[in-house]
């Protein structure tokens, strides 16, 4: 039972992990950008929740709603200011810039909230799953958390395949210069897409800081550079690819840290990112790349 | 026997066979053959898309052929890399322009003479007497090259910024400065003026008299085809129509056919 | 021509790095040093030559690396291993230090080496990724790592240190996990650390200007087309990343021997430290090794020259990050600089005709 238990908190947290890769994937897809910057949003979205639920004492649902509207702004502002002015510069030029970004919102972080790590109320209140006789349990968090992620899943495929907007988003990852041709307005697509992507950053932040309620201006730094290895590990660019890669992560994550190490846990994924990249060069589901000559 | 008789100034430069290459399914290059002397001047000829480029992709070790054998002065080189292929011999330019275009027009050479003036790493950053006599031998033969294509007084432009035309020359310029046996040019004219095509034609011939070279190019414009080139072989769809003299392929009807329609 | 300015070029920037170590040998002699500019030097002259070696495989190389951290990390760990092993043996700080730079750096380029092997065949982000990756596994594994030795020879362990199973008598533990090592002699001053930035200098920008050097920039230009004059791509690839990660650990071994405890943590050689040292890279100018050294220097001293400024220091180091880069890197600045650079020029020329 204990390894149901450690692989189902694996998948849990793998979930989490496939949230927050979208948001690098999709971003990454289109606008051809390593959004540093991404993991530092789902810090964001911590404290505002936390601000709202646990100093403001108002309910989860309101703090939850919040966040997702603050980081989308906040997504979009980031684009506007420190990335479009770059859109036609190096990408070396684009990623300095969202590591100056990630700098930033940690230390306005720091400034208001300070060093210390504040105690995260989770958001979700359900009771516990108890089966086969008290022998398993799960938590709510992680069902919900889950749930969560099919449900994104499911509608961030539609979207993508069913709207407009999304066939938009398709057009300018394919080929930018094509698209605008067409009439595509690329600049209003890519910010859509940071739009997207820093909602469910705050939805993983969320769910991420109810599993792990300690929250501190540097919490989002490693499950961002994680997901990012998740969103590679399952072919960048891909949406059933963050969904694999976060997962297959998350399990593995946890499952290494209940049996080998918790010390080595971070060293294992990312010796098998490694592995994973040297067998299949774009990642699970990437697309091969061919230079022409 | 009668073969083994025969005089190795006999031996074609560049022996192809049955070359064939298919890409998910699509015959790109379908049982290619050719056979080019030595001190030849030979086109390659067809409408776009007919696999002209792929040949040229095979030959140099791009792309590794599905069948056929390819002889380089009666040494095989079939299925080999393009480095072991450039030091047995064969060295090309690009259709698509591919100069290192950050680095001086001199070095640009100098990276082509690399295989052929020596000294290690740590000579080089130990700055022994070794790396200045060979420095100096290097520069001395990239500046011989760069005259022969009239760009010696660029020599320490960035490759990028000479424009276009002496762009395609110093292409030529590097991979002559490799030493080869056979030089392959894809489309060197294009993008060119008829003046430019004009001078062009003549530094061909040049580098044809003036080094002994074999040369296989690839080209559009007609006048600088019939101009030049000894020998024609047409690719239409991945396969040969007709090979021979100029003249008498310009003017099979089948020729201009596949160039004009029906 | 060209040469005679590539000379000139690299005579200022030696002489750029003889000044500035002159300068504050001055100040210090005269005392007009402050104890935390003291305690800065170090650390600058290594970051130099972090960025300094970066450089080669961004700019020269150019291919993306976020391990350089892990390089350093092996090269200061092997060398205050070796300096520490060789108390009894070798008496002299000076000569053990020697050693362990050598180690250090041997240790950093064998494993650039076999990680370059592999990995070098990835591009961009991907390559950019895998590197990351490999750096973070060099530190976690430092992290766990326990080494003592006895009269038996040494004794290794992922575990804890009663595992090591040394003699009661005779053991000594060396490498103590994530505390450690402890114990080393703090023989690094700023005049080593320039003297080994003049040497890093003097390796790359050699290179550089040779026929390695040049097989080398061919592959940043056009991989392409350097294969096909018979350029060997994956030897100048792997000579370039390793030299890059010997220079690396060389630094290491110079940082390991600034500090009384040396600990693998992620504050030091994390992967936020490789990112740092990136920074330099392009804020500096890709190729441009002088620009990383200036880069390294400022972005270094900045934040403690804003002290005074307390939580807002590296608030403003933020914004002076992005705002650099947008100024250097938009095509819109880029524009605009042309523009005023031109009108500026108009104006000489007009001074000049008048006149």
């Amino acid at each position: 039972m204990g390894f149901l238990s450690y692989f189902i908190s694996g998948v849990s947290l793998g979930a989490v992990y496939a949230i927050i890769a979208l948001g690098y994937t999709m971003v990454y897809g289109i606008a051809r950008m390593l959004n540093f910057a991404h993991g530092d949003v789902i810090m964001v979205g911590g404290f505002v929740i936390f601000t709202i639920v646990s100093t403001l004492g108002m309910p989860p649902f309101v703090g939850i709603v919040t966040a997702v509207a603050a980081c989308t702004v906040l997504g979009v502002t980031i684009e506007r200011v420190a990335y479009r002015p770059l859109r036609e510069a190096s990408s070396l030029a684009v990623l300095i810039t969202a590591i100056g970004v990630s700098y930033l919102l940690q230390n306005i972080a720091l400034l208001v909230f300070g060093s210390n790590s504040r105690q995260f109320t989770p958001i979700v209140t359900l009771p516990n799953l108890v089966l086969a006789g008290g022998k398993l349990t799960i938590s709510s968090t992680t069902i919900v958390t889950i749930i969560t992620c099919i449900v994104i899943m499911i509608a961030l495929t539609l979207f993508i395949n069913k709207t407009r907007m999304g066939q938009a988003m398709l057009a300018v990852s394919e080929d930018r210069g094509a698209a605008s041709l067409m009439g595509i307005d690329v600049n209003k697509t890519i910010a859509v897409t940071f739009a997207i992507g820093s909602a469910l950053a705050a939805i993983a932040g969320a769910l991420l800081c109810s599993a792990y309620p300690s929250l501190t201006p540097y919490t989002g730094s490693m499950p961002g550079i994680k997901a990012f290895t998740a969103a590679v590990f399952g072919g960048i660019g891909s949406v059933p690819g963050a969904l694999i890669g976060g997962i297959v992560l998350g399990i593995i994550e946890n499952l290494s840290k209940a049996y080998i190490s918790s010390q080595l846990s971070d060293a294992i994924v990312f010796a098998v990112l490694i592995l994973v990249l040297l067998i299949r060069p774009t990642g699970i589901l990437g697309r091969k790349i061919n230079e022409k000559v | 026997m009668a073969e083994r008789e025969k005089k190795p100034e006999n031996i074609p430069m560049l022996e192809v066979r049955n070359l064939s290459i298919s890409f998910g399914g699509l015959k790109a290059v379908d049982g290619f053959h050719i056979s080019i002397e030595k001190g030849c001047l030979y086109g390659l000829i067809g409408p776009n898309g007919a696999g002209k480029t792929t040949v040229f992709n095979l030959l140099t070790g791009v792309y590794k052929p599905n069948t056929g054998t390819i002889l380089l002065d009666g040494a095989n080189i079939t299925g080999k890399k393009t480095i072991e292929i450039n030091q047995a011999g064969i060295a090309r330019t690009f259709q698509n322009i591919r100069l290192f275009k950050d680095m001086s027009v001199l070095d640009n050479v100098k990276v082509g003479l690399h295989n052929h003036y020596r000294y290690s790493t740590l000579t080089g950053i130990l700055r022994l007497p070794a790396y200045f006599k060979v420095e100096k031998e290097m520069n001395e033969r990239a500046m011989e090259l760069l005259k022969v294509f009239d760009l010696d007084g660029e020599s320490g432009y960035k490759a990028s910024n000479l424009p276009y035309g002496k762009q395609r020359k110093l292409e030529i310029a590097r991979a002559l400065a490799t030493d080869p046996k056979l030089l392959l040019l894809d489309e060197p004219a294009a993008g060119m003026n008829p003046n430019e095509t004009a001078e062009l034609m003549e530094t061909i011939h040049f580098v044809r008299d003036h080094f002994q070279m074999t040369i296989l190019l690839i080209e559009h414009d007609m006048k600088l085809v019939s101009g030049i080139c000894e020998k024609l072989t047409v690719l239409n769809f991945g396969q040969i129509l007709t090979q021979g003299e100029t003249s008498q392929v310009l003017n099979d009807r089948r020729v201009i056919t596949a160039y004009l329609g029906e | 021509m060209t040469k005679k300015k590539i000379r000139i070029q690299n005579a200022v920037t030696y002489g750029m790095v003889l000044i500035f170590w002159a300068v504050v040998e001055i100040m210090d002699r005269t005392g007009n040093l402050s104890s935390l500019l003291k305690g800065l030097l170090v650390p600058l002259c290594m970051y130099a030559i972090l960025a300094v070696s970066l450089n080669l495989t961004v700019g020269i190389l150019g291919e993306l690396s976020l391990g350089h951290a892990g390089f350093m990390c092996l090269g200061a760990f092997s060398g205050a291993f070796l300096t520490n092993c060789l108390e009894g043996a070798v008496p002299s700080v000076g000569v053990r230090f020697f050693l362990a730079l050598l180690l250090g750096a041997l240790v950093a380029g064998v494993f650039g080496l076999l990680i370059g092997i592999p990995v070098l065949r990835l591009k961009g982000d991907y390559l950019a990724i895998v590197t990351l990756a490999f750096g973070e596994i060099i530190k976690n594994l430092i992290n766990v790592l326990y080494v003592g030795y006895d009269a038996n020879g040494f004794h290794f362990s992922m575990k804890d240190t009663t595992s090591l199973g040394l003699d009661k008598e005779t053991g000594v533990i060396l490498i103590k996990g994530a505390q450690g090592i402890t114990g080393t002699p703090r023989a690094a001053t700023f005049t080593i650390g320039i003297l080994l930035l003049l040497l890093t200098l003097f390796i790359v920008l050699n290179l550089i200007n040779s026929r390695t050097g040049r097989a080398v920039m061919s592959i940043r230009d056009n991989r392409i087309a350097a294969e096909s004059v018979g350029i060997n791509v994956t030897k100048y690839k792997l000579m370039a990343f390793s030299i890059s990660a010997a220079l690396a650990g060389m630094a290491g071994v110079l940082y390991a021997h600034s500090l009384s405890t040396l600990q693998a943590s992620s504050n030091n050689f994390g992967y936020n430290k490789s990112i740092l040292i990136l920074v330099f890279v392009v804020l500096g100018g890709l190729g441009n090794m002088r620009g990383s050294i200036i880069a390294a220097v400022l972005l270094t001293a900045l934040p403690e020259m804003l002290r005074g400024l307390n939580d807002y220091r590296m608030l403003i180091y933020a914004i002076v990050l992005i705002v650099m880069t947008i100024f250097n890197s938009s095509p819109k600045a880029i524009e605009l600089r042309s523009v005023v650079m031109d009108k500026i020029r108009h104006k000489k020329t007009e001074k000049k005709e008048a006149a």
